[in-house]
């Protein structure tokens, strides 16, 4: 697999000097391979924000490098710039960063930035649209004008319309009801499955995470203490307990079953496999310990 | 009075609106009871939510706040102090400079005198916990924070009943929990009415009592395990229902009995170990 | 994290601390400060300015403000420092002191810069120390209080004491959210260090937008919170905190009094 991202060593300490100085993150090296959908959690100060913001060049580091496709992104001004094109970052609340007259106009803020000609910009703002469920008749509208969630599905337009190679989303779901949410990271998975980007998913919500990725980074006071499959990190109850962070459901669910002396498998995190597992375990006749 | 709030066929329709909010609502809340309110976004939740201390006057029926009519505008500001609203954005809530000085912000409305203000500010803040940080600037707190300096402010006015729109939605796990363990200290510490308005049904769990709304109208009234165990009729709504009903219902479906009103995590075990015991 | 702009301004902020100064009744100090400009206009000769910089000195001395901080609070208005001192030196006709090539300096000439300059350095000292000492809603409360009568004539005191206070609530507030939209807009290529005058006004219009937008919205959802927590206006409204003057306050205005009074009498015997 490719690497797309690459830090090594990188800290950040905000304030130096002063008596607000904090690191907010601490040696951090690790690889993001092309492709990978990818949720990173951990408690709020964790460092989450601070990272993803050198990811797109939006911070500079205190130490330490960050490589995009083995360059380095901090090597010129020109590469920094332009690097927020190819690593595209949604915040939390992104509805609020609409400023133009009309959607269209707004969507096509990125490309234009990127100098491209109007065909070009066109064609990206329709392709954006799409991925995230806005219709063409709402192009003339003012953003001003749209309900909550389609505001949220314009701002993500607006980024994804820059066609970056990596999609990083802060929070998408935040303060969404859960058909919102639900409608929300489906259009993500589809997009990065149709266009191959790498997806990071920066949330709190354990349930999403665990539907979501294959990989999971997991933040803590500065550092990723650890960085796998999500499988092996949502079955451990105890350790997302030591970091406070929530426990998915169905883990709670499972462990709480093997208290009770069924012999379910260990990497349980989701409600369809803890399904398939207890239908399974019946239909074989299998009993209480 | 047994019901404090009674709601008689309450429509309402905003001005700038042709189809009505809300379509003839019929509820009457306890006394003392914590009532959860689920519903999609814009089934009307927040407009009654603001019909309920009279920000909002019905376009037709009738909203009895302990007795009162909440059309009778000479009575606004008694059924605003019995009624108090904590809203969504904890930033939005909160114009003082510092924590205690907000919190006196509705008893200073009110003409309470200065020294019966400085008592009930100093209980309110000890109710939610936040003593310690009385002389600190708003903007320096969390969100979960920011909430409970926004209900402690609503405290101060010693209301009977207290409704949340959504207060959790904007804060992260931690800021969420502090402000469910002080939302239920009012309800089983302080007596006081608790109406939550939510889309988190964990949240609801250990409500009283749990009322749906859809598009205007009410689809379904009941304790928590009689409203989640309908699952269609959630899940048609756009609502999710807990992991915990989903999994006894998804398994009841294969054929299993099961008691789809078993909400925790533990009694959702039990249930299930009850299959693989009975042979 | 605060845009840079805004991380090393001393001018008019405020040190919290537990000094006298601190302490004092708002009004106090802003009668007192009143008092402290007169008496500087009516200061003309040396004996008198004397009076006020000893008053000045001790003030700074009890407030426990570095010097470096005052300082470097006069910065902004060093110009006007050094143009008063250069004109009045060279441009005061008078008994001559000193004379090369077309430089004249009288003897009046030389009283006269430092006098003046030093009476621009001691105002601005004076004010400073009050911000410094006084926090911004402190400040606001006591001008409440002395602007009261004015209600009288239909003066809307206590609506625009209400703005005040919300806005010094909600400047941290808007200044983070300033900074998260930049932010966002940066990530979408938004530049807004090139280009011409025209061209960096244009770029400003993705902060200001939203920024306006989110503010309005804050207002109505801020107008719609304050209703119903039962505001109603000012009519019927009391204060959980009342400001009380106390005898340091008395001391302190009379002690200003004093001054006045005594460079009055000063600047009258011309010295």
């Amino acid at each position: 697999m490719k690497t797309v991202l690459e830090t090594r060593g990188l800290s950040h300490t905000y304030s130096p000097g002063t008596p607000f100085e904090k690191k907010a993150i601490d040696d951090i090296s690790v690889r993001l391979y092309e492709g990978e959908q990818i949720a990173i959690i951990g408690h709020t100060g964790s460092g989450k924000s601070t990272f993803i913001q050198h990811l797109n060049g939006l911070l500079n580091p205190s130490s330490g490098k960050v490589l995009y496709k083995g360059e380095d992104v901090f090597g010129s001004k020109e590469k920094t710039h332009s690097l927020r094109f190819n690593v595209g970052l949604v915040f939390q609340y992104p509805e609020y960063q609409l400023f133009e007259e009309t959607v269209f106009k707004d969507i096509a803020f990125g490309p234009s930035n990127m100098k491209l000609d109007a065909k070009e910009i066109d064609e990206r703002v329709r392709e954006a649209a799409s991925f995230v469920g806005i219709d063409e008749d709402l192009f003339e509208k003012s953003p001003l004008e749209l309900s909550g969630g389609q505001k949220r599905r314009v701002a993500i337009a607006g980024v994804i319309a820059m066609r970056p190679s990596v999609l990083i989303l802060d929070e998408p779901t935040a303060g969404l009801d859960p058909s919102g949410r639900t409608d929300i990271l489906n259009n993500i998975k589809l997009y990065g499955d149709r266009t191959g980007s790498t997806i990071i998913l920066v949330t709190h919500n354990m349930d999403d995470a665990a539907d979501f990725a294959d990989r999971l980074l997991v933040f803590s006071k500065g550092k990723i203490i650890n960085d796998g499959k999500s499988s092996d990190v949502f079955s451990d109850a105890e350790f997302l307990g030591s970091i406070g962070l929530d426990i998915p459901k169905p883990t709670e669910i499972a462990t709480k079953l093997r208290e009770g002396g069924l012999k379910l498998p260990s990497h349980i995190y989701t409600l369809q496999a803890l399904k398939t597992e207890i239908l399974r375990l019946k239909k074989g006749g299998a009993e209480l310990v | 009075m047994d019901k404090i709030i009674k709601i008689q066929n309450l429509h309402y329709t905003y001005p700038e609106d042709e189809i009505e909010t809300l379509r003839g609502l019929n509820l009457e809340i306890e006394r003392g009871s914590f009532v959860a309110v689920l519903g999609h976004n814009g089934s009307g939740k927040s407009t009654l939510a603001k019909l309920l201390n009279a920000l909002l006057l019905p376009t037709e029926g009738k909203v009895f706040i302990d007795g009162m009519d909440s059309s009778d505008e000479s009575l606004t500001l008694e059924i605003r102090r019995t009624v108090g609203l904590v809203f969504q954005n904890p930033d939005n809530q909160l114009v003082a400079n510092l924590v205690e000085d907000d919190v006196a912000f509705a008893p200073e409305n009110l003409g309470i005198p200065a020294d019966e203000i400085r008592r009930r500010v100093d209980e309110a803040l000890e109710t939610v916990g936040l003593t310690d940080l009385k002389l600190h600037a708003p903007h320096l707190l969390s969100g979960g924070q920011k909430q409970r300096v926004a209900i402690a402010g609503i405290l101060a006015m010693l209301p009977s009943c207290i409704v949340l729109d959504e207060p959790t939605a904007m804060l992260d796990p931690a800021g969420r929990k502090e402000v469910l363990a002080s939302v239920h200290r009012l309800c089983r510490e302080k007596d006081i009415t608790v109406i939550l308005i939510t889309h988190h049904m964990s949240e609801c769990i250990d409500a009283d009592r749990v009322v749906v709304l859809s598009d205007g109208l009410m689809v379904a009234d009941g304790s928590p395990s009689e409203v989640f165990s309908q699952v269609e009729l959630l899940e048609s709504e756009g609502l999710s229902v807990p992991e915990t009903t989903k999994l006894l219902f998804e398994l009841s479906n294969e054929g299993f009995e099961l008691d789809l009103s078993a909400l925790s995590s533990e009694a959702c075990a039990t249930e299930i170990l009850e299959v693989f015991k009975a042979v | 994290m605060v845009p840079s702009l805004f991380k090393n301004v001393t001018l008019g902020q405020y040190f919290p601390g537990d000094t006298v100064l601190h302490r004092l009744d708002p009004r106090a100090k802003l009668i007192f400060v009143f008092i402290f400009i007169v008496a500087l206009f009516t200061a003309l000769n040396w004996c008198s300015f004397a009076l006020i910089f000893v008053l000045t000195i001790s003030c700074i001395l009890i407030s426990k403000i570095k010097m470096k901080t005052l300082l470097s609070g006069m910065k902004p208005i060093l110009i006007i420092i050094l143009l008063t001192a250069f004109l009045n030196l060279f441009y005061t006709p008078g008994e001559p002191l000193f004379d090369f090539w077309i430089f004249h300096i009288s003897k009046e000439g030389l009283k006269k810069s430092i006098l003046m300059s030093g009476r621009i350095i001691l105002l601005i000292s004076g004010t400073l120390l009050l911000t410094y000492t006084t926090s911004p809603i402190a400040l606001t409360d006591g001008l409440e209080y002395l602007l009261n009568p004015l209600k009288k004539i239909k003066v809307p005191i206590h609506e625009m004491s209400m703005m005040m206070s919300m806005a010094l609530r909600f400047i941290p507030t808007l200044i983070e959210e300033m900074d998260k939209i930049i932010s966002a807009q940066k990530a979408r290529g938004a530049d807004f260090d090139t280009g011409g005058l025209i061209k960096k006004a244009k770029a400003l219009l993705p902060i200001l937008v939203p920024l306006f937008v989110s503010a309005f919205r804050r207002a109505d959802e801020l107008a719609i919170a304050m209703e119903s927590r039962c505001y109603h206006g000012g009519e019927g409204r009391t204060r959980m905190k009342q400001l009380k003057m106390k005898t340091a306050d008395y001391i302190a205005l009379a002690l200003a009094f004093a001054v006045l009074m005594g460079a009055v009498v000063l600047s009258s015997f011309g010295l």
